[in-house]
């Protein structure tokens, strides 16, 4: 690398060793200091990804980061463009509401002397998070996928119980297949392009593509394209491959379902999109039959996901079967294959995040004023009981279902404008996306009118803002979010085209 | 020839001993070793009344195939097309192998200008005599320091698994601590007496030469590690506390991943930054050479040998 580097081109890198060093440190201490250190590193790493996300939209191209002295292709590398910082951003700070609003029922539900382990798993999940938005090498996304896999285990099964124990089993099951999925895949492109690093493999991959069906690695390439869109799909619960899905969403502790919900398997899916850009190439890709497999099962998805979260009698696993349906938006967006299509899914990524953390933080609200119980039928009138609670959850709910003013909206117009420019799958995905919202409306506006029906006399008692003030806090700040990406999406939305085409 | 002995110079001789314990007249270790043989694990008879109920509600209401056809179908469905989709993965997967370009070929496209550079110039650039580590440490140190906090959460996650928080129930823990094996056992401890210092002298040997010959940080650490279990399985854990305990275990391990963290740090930022980096890289063959390879093998060794060591405790007892 030559040429005087600013310092703030130093962050990313910074931030995911800033990230690691917390987790190694937290293990020699108490719980109490972990906690602290975890939104210390949290804190400054808002400030330096919005520090890099800035430097980048001012000099308006990507630039390139070598982890030590070594230039790629020989050495490890890190790419930071708009849409990478904007990602780290906007996880770091989603991060931290989650274990803001959660923190309370952390303390009931995880043993003393286990909370400087959550925080240590919290830690390096951001720090492989980090790393998997900022690689520039596929191996070293396979190292942070592993991290991620791991570290998502242990937040299901903290908080110990039967049910998570199994479901930690069930998810590390699925996503040991899906990583070893990607890791063969992984293996044929390095066998068929002799590199790891992204942009090295797509001159080779564009010439083995270019070759056409009679190359000598044509097959070979559409495998590893489907090996590796399948894998990750895998991980991010994708409609087929969901089944360990809801059980690691409703049973593990408040932050932990915020935090896979919205960030663990949106890394995935951000990785896949950062695969399809800088690794196989968005025409090959688009060329291959398995964006079709991956538009159907994505269709699926959004319609068996609410048929299934309708029928759930359990809040927050309704809000586990949900996010099949969200995932199945994105999917259905990237299977699009037009550049439209695929800022409708980015977007829907930050939009589905937000939405769904928010929901299962203010759930929680309402199920204490419930006695605990996470029947619907015992948390009628619960919106009464904790105000707060219950209008978040209401403005969760309204965005899910695509009221506008909120980030969901937008997402469903962005789909169906993709969907309008694309003449073959015009017809199905706005057939689905209506379907879809109806039955998001059933289920959520079933919920929202619940909590909102007057029972005459009650045991539970009621919860005013003021006795915890930092649920509170997040909360505000959660809805913030969202009425923010649903007014202010425009030059958001202008954002992700510009970070897209600084991918390819 | 030889010189004839007494009866009862005779019996002080290795000779006699030898062949006493041969004949089998006297058993050396009677009286020696605590011989305790095994309990076999003994259900009581409500426990195997319950276990039989619970099983029996189990097959009654989960899996009533009997009244339930659909259930038998897709019992059936379920078996058949688990086999079929497993035989067409396979199939696809070694179709797809033979297009594949043959192992070892000049001509694979895997034998270009990066794996030239590694062979060629490896020792010059990273100092070592081993490329491979000079791979894996130097040129892809980012990948490695991923690694070694694989295992760092690895362990966290055991620990949260296995971990007896409750202090009634680590006394208990550390009373039954060899609940199943015979107590100071006399063959394990002699042999753990000559071969653990072999083995931990073999593991240094290892770490520290990781530059120079085949080994680094995580097979010495490996050794290590199993030298530590050696010794903790002949002698009990409360001998081995007294110099391996949980405050030594994280101080090793947070001294070592932060040490390695900060070479790392350090290593990438100066090369990042065009900056000229100071630590050495010595001369090659040396043992004291090779720049942050040689005190990254060191911080990786104690890293592997404290979690495999960690593994073992937190499985056999719950804590360390």
């Amino acid at each position: 690398m030559t040429g005087q580097m600013e310092l703030v081109q130093n962050f990313p890198c910074f931030s995911i060793m800033l990230c690691m060093f917390a987790g190694i440190i937290s293990s020699a201490l108490k719980g109490k200091t972990a906690k602290r250190i975890n939104t210390a590193v949290l804190c400054i790493n808002i400030l330096m990804s919005a520090a890099v996300l800035w430097f980048t939209m001012r000099t308006g191209e990507f630039y390139v980061y070598v982890m030590g002295r070594f230039p790629a292709p020989w050495g490890n590398e890190l790419r930071v463009g708009v849409m990478e910082a904007g990602m780290a951003l906007f996880f770091c700070v989603i991060m931290l509401l989650s274990l803001m609003g959660g923190r309370h029922k952390l303390i009931q539900e995880v043993e003393e002397g286990k909370h400087n382990l959550y925080y240590i798993l919290t830690d390096l999940m951001l720090s492989s998070l980090l790393a998997l938005i900022y690689t520039n090498d596929l191996f070293t996304a396979y190292v942070f996928v592993e991290i991620n896999t791991i570290s998502a285990c242990g937040l299901i099964m903290i908080r110990q119980n039967g049910r998570t124990i199994e479901a930690a089993v069930r998810y590390m099951i699925m996503s040991l297949l899906g990583s070893g999925l990607f890791l063969l895949g992984l293996c044929m492109l390095y066998d068929m392009t002799g590199h790891l690093l992204m942009s090295n493999i797509k001159e080779q991959v564009t010439s083995i593509y270019l070759s056409g069906a009679g190359g000598s690695y044509h097959v070979p390439l559409m495998v590893t394209i489907a090996i590796i869109s399948v894998g990750l799909a895998i991980k991010s619960a994708l409609f087929p491959f969901h089944a360990w899905l809801p059980d690691a969403y409703g049973y593990s502790t408040v932050s932990s379902a915020a935090i896979l919900s919205s960030l663990v398997s949106k890394g995935y899916i951000f990785l896949l999109i950062k695969i399809i850009y800088r690794v196989i190439g968005f025409q090959a890709f688009h060329d291959s039959r398995i964006i079709d497999i991956l538009f159907i099962f994505g269709l699926m998805g959004m319609v068996f996901g609410s048929l299934s979260a309708i029928k759930e009698n359990d809040v927050r696993r309704m809000i586990a079967f949900s996010s099949i349906a969200q995932i199945g938006y994105i999917y259905m967006g990237i299977g699009l294959g037009t550049q439209v299509g695929m800022i409708a899914s980015v977007f829907h990524v930050l939009s589905h995040a937000a939405t769904k953390s928010l929901l299962f933080i203010a759930a929680i609200g309402l199920t204490d004023v419930s006695g605990g119980s996470r029947k619907l039928t015992e948390l009628t009138g619960s919106g009464y009981r904790n105000k707060m609670a219950g209008a978040t959850f209401t403005a969760g709910a309204l965005s899910m279902v695509g009221v506008p003013m909120f980030s969901g909206f937008i997402s469903k117009l962005l789909f169906s404008q993709a969907a309008v420019q694309n003449e073959g799958k015009m017809l199905p995905t706005l057939i689905v996306l209506g379907i879809s919202t109806i039955l998001n409306a059933i289920y959520f506006m079933k919920t929202v009118i619940r909590i909102y029906t007057p029972v005459e006399d009650t045991e539970y008692s009621t919860v005013t803002w003021q006795e915890n003030k930092v649920y509170a806090v997040s909360l505000l700040c959660f809805i913030a979010l969202n009425v923010f990406l649903g007014v202010l999406s425009q030059p958001i939305v202008d954002l992700i085209g510009w970070g897209l085409n600084m991918f390819a | 020839m030889s010189k004839l002995k007494s009866e009862e110079e005779y019996q002080k001789t290795l000779a006699f001993h030898f062949f006493r314990w041969l004949s089998g007249s006297r058993d050396p270790y009677v009286g020696k070793v605590e011989m305790q043989p095994q309990k076999e694990y003994q259900e009581e008879e409500s426990t195997i009344q319950e276990r039989m109920c619970e099983h029996q509600m189990i097959r009654d209401k989960v899996y009533d195939r009997e009244n339930n056809k659909w259930l038998l179908f897709f019992w059936r469905f379920y078996r058949i097309m688990a086999v079929v989709f497993c035989i067409v993965l396979g199939a696809m997967l070694i179709v797809t192998v033979s297009y594949l370009p043959p192992t070892g070929n000049a001509s694979n496209p895997d034998n270009n200008e990066v794996a030239k550079r590694y062979i060629e110039s490896g020792m010059q650039e990273t100092g070592a005599v081993n490329v491979v580590t000079g791979m894996i440490l130097t040129y892809r140190a980012f990948d490695t320091f991923g690694e070694t906090n694989v295992l760092f959460i690895a362990t966290c996650c055991v620990m949260i698994m296995l971990m007896a928080e409750d202090a009634e129930l680590k006394k208990r823990e550390l009373q039954n601590d060899r609940r199943y094996e015979p107590k100071n056992d006399a063959i394990l401890q002699g042999v753990a007496t000559v071969l653990v210092p072999i083995i931990f002298i073999f593991g240094i040997y290892i770490i520290l030469n990781g530059h120079l010959s085949p080994g680094g940080g995580f097979s010495g650490g490996a050794a290590m590690g199993a030298g530590l279990i050696l010794y903790a399985s002949a002698f009990g854990f409360k001998k081995t506390q007294r110099f391996f305990n949980e405050e030594v275990y994280k101080a090793a391990k947070v001294t070592a991943l932060c040490l390695y963290g900060l070479v790392g740090i350090y290593y990438y930022v100066m090369g990042a930054n065009g900056l000229e980096n100071h630590i050495p890289l010595g001369i090659p063959g040396h043992i004291v050479s090779a720049g942050i390879i040689f005190p990254i093998n060191i911080c990786v060794g104690i890293e592997v040998a404290c979690t495999m060591y960690a593994f073992y405790a937190l499985f056999r007892r719950g804590g360390l």
